[in-house]
């Protein structure tokens, strides 16, 4: 297997557990989450909010509770991962707040109060995902199961009763007072299936056809999963009218299957059918055509466009938010964020811009950027193939999110609705990306846990036969 | 399965820089394409809620900012009111600004690049931005002398006068009625506000109008003063040089004949340059205009300003026009300020203006100086001509204002004339049509031997009788009174 390589034909390199390097991590994402609720209190009502002692605390208890769980649950895992969403999270709670008091929304309806409790909820999940996940491996036993899940999930919102139309997107499901968006959920377990798949099938899909330019291109027969991930992504796009999602689930799909494979041909044929299923959609669906046009000529469609419907109003206020900010931004509570529908959601990158300038937005991107970055270090210093596929799904869906969204509402490409990880309101995406979190640190535990005795060749061996055993399903340590 | 992924991470790079180039683009290269939008609400709410800078008539503010209870912070008000409503114009929430509050904006609103230091000095010490004042060139005096002269006119008049001083073109007073209450369209009740507007906006008699600079109308007998400068400059005429006088002037090409108003001769079939001007002499003026070619005449119109927008302190300017004239009939028509010769009152201000600075025209301006929220002077106005300078030589200034005088003493502009000072002056009454009342026009300055204001006025519709109507007997008293008001 390439993914492991006998300890003793190189020097071994231990990894340290850094412990307290996260701790300190931690103490500066506390200080930007608590600092910024209380820079927005004195922005807006030119006071401390009353309420930072009981916010801090429970901010502060989270996120000790997290960092002890990583002690004790995961201990060589990356020290840089949970600092940075901790900071995300936390400075997205005190955006929201900003929000909140913009809109002038009541004590009991604050989208912040609301978010606090889905991050709490986060980060039990984040806990129990740790707890009840020793070992990423045995995850790759429900590649299925995950699949059969995603599928399920994706169903749901189509369902009459429990099925919920918002804003022209049937993605939503009614728990009780609550909704949710399975989606979210149904990210997680893709990826899971994905990986899962793809690591024993990968020599097979490896396998070179036609060369073509330079690039091997898969043999025909091969192109099953990649057709039927196709399919599944276009009904998403057409059924569920989410652009986003389905951009998201196919992207992932195709990156990990040529991680999987080394074949770049897997990344042309997959992006030929997807510009094709694009095109067809383009087509066929006015609201797929809106998307683009609206990208593409903003100011036709604002305030309203010619057929007194379509608008880019959403779009345009986000801009001039992000112009009015400027480099450095208005200062929290000088903004008027309120003009930007849905800031607190998709469009809380421009919300920030706005009163926080281009500093703070290029500040953030490069914080999903190192996210990304540490996801990907963690793939390649995993030990077995499940592990390198899994990272790299989990780490290709934070950027793909990261990018679809914040592309979405500069203009840099066609608006599709998707949160922006751990800053925009929404329970259902700020949960599953804790146990996305959850998962890389797992990977990275293992990953940079020192063998557990020194190898010699006897025990290289045993290993050996026991990557074997994995692979077929039977694992069982 | 190494080098794929950190391909892939090379690909993940990429994409965040690409959202990084694009967010400086968005936030830094293109921001100020976004900010200039009109319709950005973002960057009107602003100017509407900000302290802007007080346009100021001497120490006194025409237009102020004052705080306000609501969520816009400042309130717009004008104590200048109706009589200075055309100059201020207004600041409204949904109709936009005019007047000097929109032509000096980025000063009042504190963005101009002059107030550059100002605007770093707000930043740092952390003080609320001020907006930049504007003083204005305007005499109170004068401009009560104006409001007070037209308003005297009585109801349902529409007139406007401007009074510039010659030497340096500085404007002294601007009038126009009808004319509108500002505070009613800046108040922040937008209810109330729409129904000022509306009623304004519909009203015939156009209040909203600033007629000395937007109304171009036929000059009239006030344009006699531009022929007889052609005149002097191309035909070598001076006062009392001999010109056709009869009852009454053959058009050739045509049926028919152009008569004086009176329908008898100006005082013989031969008369002087002088006497044609004081009696305003139809028949003498019109053969004039067949004798010069109607580019002299065009030129000469051109160097008193016709066709130039000289205004850069407030607008729109209605530009006056000369047009060219297809054949005699025509150019002595346009030789008396009728055909299609159009002219605004500040036009023929500054031909009086113009004749009274020994022949060089003056660029007009209404800025004096702008000064910052402290009152340091950032920028000051300053007296320049405008092009083709001089209309006419010294000489033939000093025989226009000759004849200019005697119009006054002797002639059709006898209501202007002061005691003690030497007065120069033109009435005017232009035809409109069968249907409509005549124009009443005049133009005068004072003291002839050094002059230090030049006036127009013109009465586009009054309550007066048609046969009452004519330039002296409606303008004159006005042109005096602002005259008065300048000199004591």
């Amino acid at each position: 297997m390439s993914g492991f390589t006998p300890a003793s034909s190189m020097p071994v390199f231990v990894h340290r557990s850094r412990r307290g390097a996260e701790l300190v991590l931690l103490i500066l994402a506390l200080a930007v989450g608590i600092g910024a609720y209380a820079a927005v209190g004195l922005g807006v009502q030119e006071k401390i909010p009353v309420d930072i002692v009981g916010y801090g605390t429970w901010l502060v208890a989270l996120l000790v509770a997290a960092h002890i769980g990583v002690r004790l649950l995961a201990p060589y895992a990356d020290p840089v991962l949970l600092p940075l969403v901790a900071m995300l999270n936390g400075f997205g709670l005190a955006v929201i707040h900003r929000l909140d008091l913009a809109a002038g929304a009541s004590e009991s309806d604050a989208f912040a109060r609301q978010q606090l409790i889905w991050m709490t909820i986060g980060v039990v999940l984040f806990l129990i995902t740790l707890f009840v996940v020793p070992d990423h491996r045995t995850l790759q036993r429900f590649t299925y199961t995950a699949g059969l899940g995603a599928v399920v999930m994706l169903i749901l919102p189509m369902l009459p009763i429990i099925g919920k139309q918002i804003n022209g997107a049937r993605i939503w499901i009614n728990l009780g007072p609550v909704s949710f968006q399975p989606g979210e959920v149904a990210k997680v377990l893709l990826v899971i299936c994905f990986a899962g798949y793809l690591a024993v099938h990968r020599d097979a899909l490896a396998l070179a056809g036609r060369r073509f330019a330079g690039i091997d291109l898969p043999r025909g027969r091969d192109l099953g999963p990649l057709l039927m991930m196709w399919v599944i992504s276009l009904a998403i796009l057409v059924l569920q009218r989410d652009l986003g999602s389905s951009l998201l689930f196919y992207g992932l799909f195709v990156v990990t299957l040529y991680v999987a494979t080394e074949r770049k041909g897997w990344i042309v044929v997959g992006g030929l059918l997807f510009a094709g299923g694009v095109f067809a959609a383009l087509s066929l669906f006015s609201h797929v055509r809106v998307r683009v046009f609206t990208w593409l000529d903003p100011f036709k469609y604002y305030p309203v466009g010619d057929d007194g419907v379509t608008s880019s109003g959403q779009l345009v206020e986000g801009l001039f938010g992000m112009s009015w900010g400027g480099m450095i931004g208005r200062g929290f509570g000088s903004g008027e964020p309120w003009r930007i529908p849905y800031a607190n959601s998709d469009f809380i990158i421009p919300a920030i811009g706005e009163e926080l300038g281009l500093t703070a937005l290029l500040a953030l991107l490069l914080c999903y950027g190192l996210i990304v970055e540490r996801g990907l270090r963690t793939a390649i210093v995993a030990r077995d193939d499940f592990g390198k596929l899994l990272s790299v799904g989990l780490a290709t869906s934070v950027a793909l999110q990261t990018f679809v969204v914040v592309g979405g509402v500069t203009g840099l490409i066609p608006l599709t609705g998707l949160t922006t990880p751990f800053l925009s309101y929404g329970g259902s995406s700020l949960v599953a990306n804790w146990v996305i979190v959850a998962l890389l640190l797992r990977v990275s535990d293992q990953s940079r846990r020192p063998l557990p005795t020194a190898p010699s060749d006897e025990d290289l061996a045993a290993e050996e036969t026991q990557i074997v055993k994995l692979d077929k399903g039977a694992m069982t340590k | 399965m190494n080098r794929p992924i950190r391909t892939l991470s090379v690909g993940c790079l990429i994409l965040f820089v690409a959202l990084m180039l694009n967010l400086t683009y968005v936030q830094f290269f293109k921001a100020s394409w976004y900010n200039d939008r009109a319709d950005n609400r973002r960057v009107t709410e602003e100017a509407y809620s900000q302290q802007r800078g007080d346009i100021l008539v001497g120490k006194k503010a025409i237009a102020t900012s004052k705080p306000s209870d609501d969520k816009y912070e400042w309130q717009r008000t004008y104590p200048g009111g109706k009589k200075y409503a055309p100059i201020t114009g207004f600041m409204s929430y949904s109709y936009g600004q005019t007047g000097i509050e929109r032509s000096q904006d980025s000063v009042l609103s504190g963005q101009d690049n002059k107030l550059f230091t100002n605007r770093l000095v707000d930043l740092v010490t952390n003080s609320e931005p001020a907006g930049g004042n504007v003083e204005l060139t305007i005499d109170s005096k004068v401009q009560d002398a104006a409001y007070e002269g037209l308003t005297a006119l009585g109801e349902d008049v529409q007139a406007a006068t401007v009074a510039i001083e010659p030497k340096t073109g500085r404007i002294l007073a601007m009038a126009s009625t009808p004319t509108f209450n500002p505070d009613k369209l800046a108040t922040h009740d937008f209810g109330s506000a729409k129904k000022s507007y509306d009623q304004l906006a519909k009203d015939d008699n156009e209040p909203l109008l600033n007629r000395s600079i937007q109304t171009a109308l036929p000059p009239g007998s006030t344009f006699k003063l531009v022929t007889a400068a052609a005149a002097i400059e191309n035909l070598g005429m001076d006062g009392d040089s001999k010109v056709y006088g009869g009852a009454s002037l053959d058009l050739p090409g045509t049926d028919t004949d152009l008569p004086n108003l009176n329908g008898t001769s100006c005082g013989g079939e031969e008369i002087t340059l002088t006497r044609a001007l004081e009696v305003s002499c139809n028949t003498a003026f019109g053969s004039l205009g067949m004798e010069l070619s109607d580019e002299e005449m065009q030129d000469q119109a051109e160097a008193f300003g016709f066709g130039q927008d000289y205004l850069d302190d407030i607008g729109p300017l209605a530009v006056s026009q000369y047009p060219d004239n297809d054949g005699k009939a025509e150019q002595a028509r346009a030789a008396i300020g009728q055909q299609s010769v159009i002219a605004t009152p500040l036009q023929m201000a500054m031909v009086s203006a113009g004749i009274a600075n020994g022949g060089e025209v003056m660029k007009p301006y209404l800025v004096d100086r702008v000064t910052s929220s402290s009152l340091d002077v950032i920028d000051q106005g300053n007296p320049t001509t405008i092009d083709n300078q001089p209309a006419v030589s010294q000489d033939t200034a000093e025989i226009l204002t000759q004849m200019m005088v005697s119009t006054v003493d002797n002639g059709t502009a006898e209501a202007a004339a002061i005691d003690g000072v030497s007065v120069a002056g033109k009435t005017g009454t232009a035809q409109s049509t069968k249907e409509r009342a005549p124009y009443a026009w005049f133009t005068s300055f004072a003291p002839a031997e050094n002059p230090s204001i030049a006036v127009a006025v013109m009465v586009q519709k009054s309550g007066t009788e048609r046969s009452e109507i004519a330039g002296g007997r409606l303008g004159g008293p006005i042109a005096k009174a602002m005259m008065e008001a300048a000199i004591s």
